[in-house]
């Protein structure tokens, strides 16, 4: 557990302040994306302004702020589905797969300005959490509500074959019409999932089923049981759920595990008394007091519930006036069964450590996963993708809930978030610490997580915007850890958190709140990089669309190096390890983080530079031996440069170049 | 109160009528366009469809939905009279640290569950902590007679809590203790006496209790037919019963920590 506290958030605030007032606007030019020998420095960080703060409310028509994004398009819900939550998304080629309470919409993004919808499918169910591979796609239903024929009446009955709770899976062969394939039922339903390709098996995908919701009764599932672990060794708490399907037989899908990757996290709840409590009971049952075992451990009922018991007594034998001693000693032998009556049965008491996950991320590439499960944040490893195995769990007194994982591309890091209130709440306004509901940074090494710091979107929300850490993705930016990520109507916020106890704000994206007069659920679910592109699931407003504006933050270099990088598809909770191409902008990200860090002189930067620009006008072996020499020569200085590590990047994406 | 109209179909009736079949597929649908290229008209029409599914998505709940609503207000009220202890009663840093999360979450959660209420034109609950004291008053619904509903304190007349027994209850304080899990005025005297470390074992035992009873209240919701059907019903319930389980962990371990 961890009990420092940071500085309040209210400092970084009144520095923001401070200095918002003479720096200069962000530099938002268009500039000519190759360049060129830089002889100017690049310009300097500035901290993100403040004109977030207080944004005018509307639907359609809110108030925004922008800092170092380009917004390129906004796109409202079709009429089936405005007014429905939209949640998150997937993507495969040019589609958008974004999942909304009513069903799925598919967005054709080749025109990132005009992105065009393509298809409808109406088939509610929460929380329509989406994926997709290849010509299958998978939707999460969770809520009571969910039909298996995709109605939209609902299910009324607690017991009803007609429910859908967990994982519809659909051919999308045809993505402008899918067939609804197959389902496969759980327990708990699917509140989220989480797509696995082994490297290893490509006759299979994997399903992470996580699911937070109760457990529903065996009467419509069978084998659901919802008891405590003592009670019954089968029930559906404390473990996840593992779907194989088979590529060529999607139908055949069917769950293979349920990996109980939660055992002996937390010690037995059933502690002994405290010998001075324990005392105290002694003499209470010594001078005849009413002591009870209920919730857990033994207590004595207070005098004022005693005295309503034997009243209730002396009622009910058609008495009145003082209860007797023959009530008294009934009220012994029916004290169990009245207090069930009164408070239920405490079953809550019973449950060690966490239940479920809210998510899981894997990341197939290392081997890892990150469940965010409950209170503690877990390490699994998932080379062999039925049977995950914990590595390490964290748990942090600042942390409510912990919701999601992403991992730094080199598998270094773990960022998790603490879906602080589930979504709906406001926890972002002055008052709320800058610790609670926010990311938490961990370094890993050797499968053990070690806490660094802690990132929370820095600006003031209202009481009026739900807001708090929620899903994003890694932007491919070389050499740095860049992330941006969705936090309701806190907007969106890009960060750097290469420096793992120094995570800095580096873009925004902020719109004012639905309304100015009444809560409304609103804000980005998701936002996810692709391929160049940064788009968001907004609740209420629909599909924004974003790229990266250069500034003190981040050099045009850099964006175009990020944007080399091309996914076929993306499922942010199956996390993909990027890899650059070699490319001119990539060596040039380098020399700018160089120029940035200081980690080699301007001159010499500056004699880089107009190196790579020479050889860019070569072609063939003259180039090619251009390269070789400005590559060996960068591998000979790296080892004196203070920043030797990305000297040697550069010096190696330059050999790389050569080789290309 | 008369038992509501189960009507969770409502919203489904205004989405898409007769819609029973996979494949929805709409290809006369109307194509979203980028902004700011949707005309006016367009943007201000799907606004009002937009503001008529909010109001009709707010008919489909039913009697047992308004109960734990308005039970659970009180039940979180109780959370909010035994952490404002913390700081007076010599609590640990981590006792006092959970506390204020507590008041934070809670404060918020009656604040939902006040408006689920209210924008529903039902009687909405309102808390007063004064010391170890909770009253609870009744907020009319809009429109109704203030003089009817405005009763103080522990008259719950009228309304009805779902179940719930308010009688044979120590009605001296309060008359939430029927709930699963509440505090009786004894314990909260019996916490209120407790410094140091003694108050951090008994904040503990008696807030396991207290969110243990709230896991219970909405598990017994969704066990109820037609319950927790409307979408902000089954959030805020859902919410509130997985964040007090995983709080109930934590509690638990920081108990086990200070326990001799």
């Amino acid at each position: 557990m961890r009990l420092s506290l940071r500085a309040p958030w209210a400092l970084p605030l009144a520095l923001a302040l401070a200095v918002a007032a003479c720096a200069p606007t962000a530099p938002m030019s268009d500039g000519p994306p190759v360049v060129m020998q830089r002889t100017m420095p690049l310009p300097s960080p500035t901290p993100a302004p403040t004109t977030r703060v207080g944004l005018g409310a509307g639907l359609f028509d809110a108030e925004e702020a922008v800092w170092n994004l380009r917004k390129l398009s906004s796109t409202a819900p079709p009429e089936a589905f405005v007014g429905v939550t939209n949640s998150d998304l997937a993507f495969q080629g040019n589609y958008v797969f974004q999942g909304n309470y009513n069903g799925v919409m598919v967005w054709d993004l080749s025109d990132p300005a005009a992105p065009e919808l393509v298809t409808e499918y109406v088939c509610p169910a929460s929380q329509s959490d989406v994926s997709v591979y290849g010509n299958l796609m998978f939707v999460s239903g969770e809520g009571l509500g969910g039909r298996l024929d995709c109605g939209t009446e609902g299910v009324q009955d607690r017991i009803s074959p007609d429910r859908l709770r967990g994982i519809r899976i659909f051919d999308i062969s045809d993505v402008r019409n899918p067939e609804y394939v197959a389902n496969v039922q759980t327990c708990r339903g699917s509140h989220t999932h989480s797509l696995l390709k082994d490297p290893d098996d490509d006759a299979n995908v994997y399903i992470y089923i996580s699911g937070s919701a109760p457990v529903r009764p065996a009467e419509e599932l069978a084998g659901c049981s919802g008891a405590a672990p003592s009670e019954d060794p089968e029930t559906a708490l404390f473990r996840i759920e593992v779907i194989r399907v088979p590529l060529a037989n999607p139908a055949a899908a069917a769950i293979v595990s349920s990996p109980r990757i939660f055992d002996n996290l937390a010690a037995p709840p059933s502690h002994g008394l405290a010998p001075a409590d324990q005392a105290e009971i002694d003499q209470a049952r010594a001078d005849g007091k009413f002591v009870v075992y209920f919730f857990g451990q033994d207590r004595i009922l207070p005098d004022a519930f005693v005295r309503q018991f034997l009243d209730q007594l002396v009622t009910e034998r058609g008495g009145s006036g003082e209860p007797t001693a023959a009530d008294s000693t009934l009220l012994r032998e029916r004290l169990p069964e009245l207090l069930a009556a009164r408070f239920g049965q405490p079953d809550a008491a019973e449950r060690t450590g966490p239940d479920q996950c809210h998510d899981i991320t894997l990341y197939p590439a290392l081997g890892l996963a990150g469940g965010a499960c409950e209170g503690y944040g877990l390490l699994l490893d998932i080379s062999d993708p039925a049977r995950p195995r914990r590595l390490d769990a964290v748990a942090d007194s600042n942390f409510a809930y912990w919701h999601s994982a992403t991992f730094n591309n080199d598998g270094s890091k773990v960022l998790f978030t603490d879906e602080w209130g589930g979504g709906g709440q406001p926890k972002c306004r002055a008052t709320d610490p800058m610790e609670w509901g926010a990311n938490a940074i961990f370094t890993l090494v050797n499968g053990k997580m070690d806490f660094a710091s802690y990132y929370k979107m820095p600006a003031a929300q209202t009481t009026e915007e739900n807001c708090v850490a929620h899903n994003g993705s890694l932007i491919p930016i070389p050499g740095r850890d860049v992330m941006v990520q969705a936090w309701y109507q806190g907007g969106i916020s890009v960060f750097d958190w290469t420096d793992a106890r120094n995570p800095v704000e580096i873009a925004f994206h902020d719109r004012g709140p639905v309304s100015a007069d009444e809560f409304q659920m609103g804000g980005s679910w998701s936002v996810y990089w692709y391929n160049g592109h940064i788009v968001s699931s907004e609740i209420a407003r629909g599909l924004d669309v974003f790229e990266l504006a250069p500034s003190g933050h981040l050099s045009q270099n850099e964006i175009d190096a990020a944007n080399s990088v091309r996914l076929v598809r993306l499922n942010a909770q199956g996390q993909p390890q990027y890899e650059w191409p070699a490319t001119f902008a990539l060596a040039r990200a380098y020399a700018d983080q160089l120029e940035r860090s200081r980690g080699l002189s301007m001159e010499r930067l500056t004699a880089i530079r107009s190196a790579l620009a020479a050889a860019e006008g070569l072609s063939g072996s003259a180039r090619q031996s251009a390269l070789r020499a400005l590559a060996a020569e960068v591998s000979g200085e790296a080892a004196a440069s203070r920043d030797a590590a990305k000297a040697q990047m550069l010096a190696d994406a330059v050999r790389m170049l050569a080789a290309s | 109160m008369s038992r509501l109209a189960m009507c969770a179909a409502a919203l489904a009736a205004v989405l898409v009528s007769g819609c029973a079949t996979p494949a929805a597929t709409r290809p006369d649908a109307p194509r979203g366009d980028a902004a700011p290229a949707r005309s006016g008209a367009d943007a201000a029409a799907l606004e009002a469809l937009y503001w008529e599914r909010q109001q009709a998505a707010r008919s489909g709940y039913t009697e047992a939905d308004v109960a734990f609503m308005t039970g659970m207000i009180g039940h979180h009220a109780q959370a909010l009279v035994m952490s404002r202890l913390a700081p007076t009663h010599g609590a640990s840093p981590a006792v006092q640290r959970l506390a204020a999360r507590i008041i934070n979450a809670q404060n918020d959660e009656i604040e939902s569950m006040q408006r689920w209420l209210r924008v529903r034109g039902l009687p909405v609950p309102v808390p007063h902590v004064e010391g170890l004291t909770l009253t609870v008053t009744m907020e009319p619904p809009p429109g109704a007679d203030r003089g009817a509903m405005g009763h103080e304190g522990m008259d719950h007349a009228g309304m009805d809590h779902g179940g719930m027994d308010h009688g044979g209850m120590d009605h001296g304080g309060m008359d939430h203790t029927a709930m699963p899990g509440m505090l009786t005025q004894a314990q909260l005297q019996e916490l209120d006496r407790a410094r140091g470390d003694a108050f951090d074992r008994l904040f503990l035992r008696y807030m396991i209790q207290h969110h243990g009873g709230a896991v219970t209240m909405a598990d017994a919701l969704f066990a109820t037919d037609g319950a927790a059907q409307d979408g902000d019903a089954f959030k805020l319930a859902s919410d509130i019963n997985v964040d007090q389980q995983t709080e109930i962990a934590r509690m638990e371990l920081m108990l086990q920590a200070i326990t001799p």
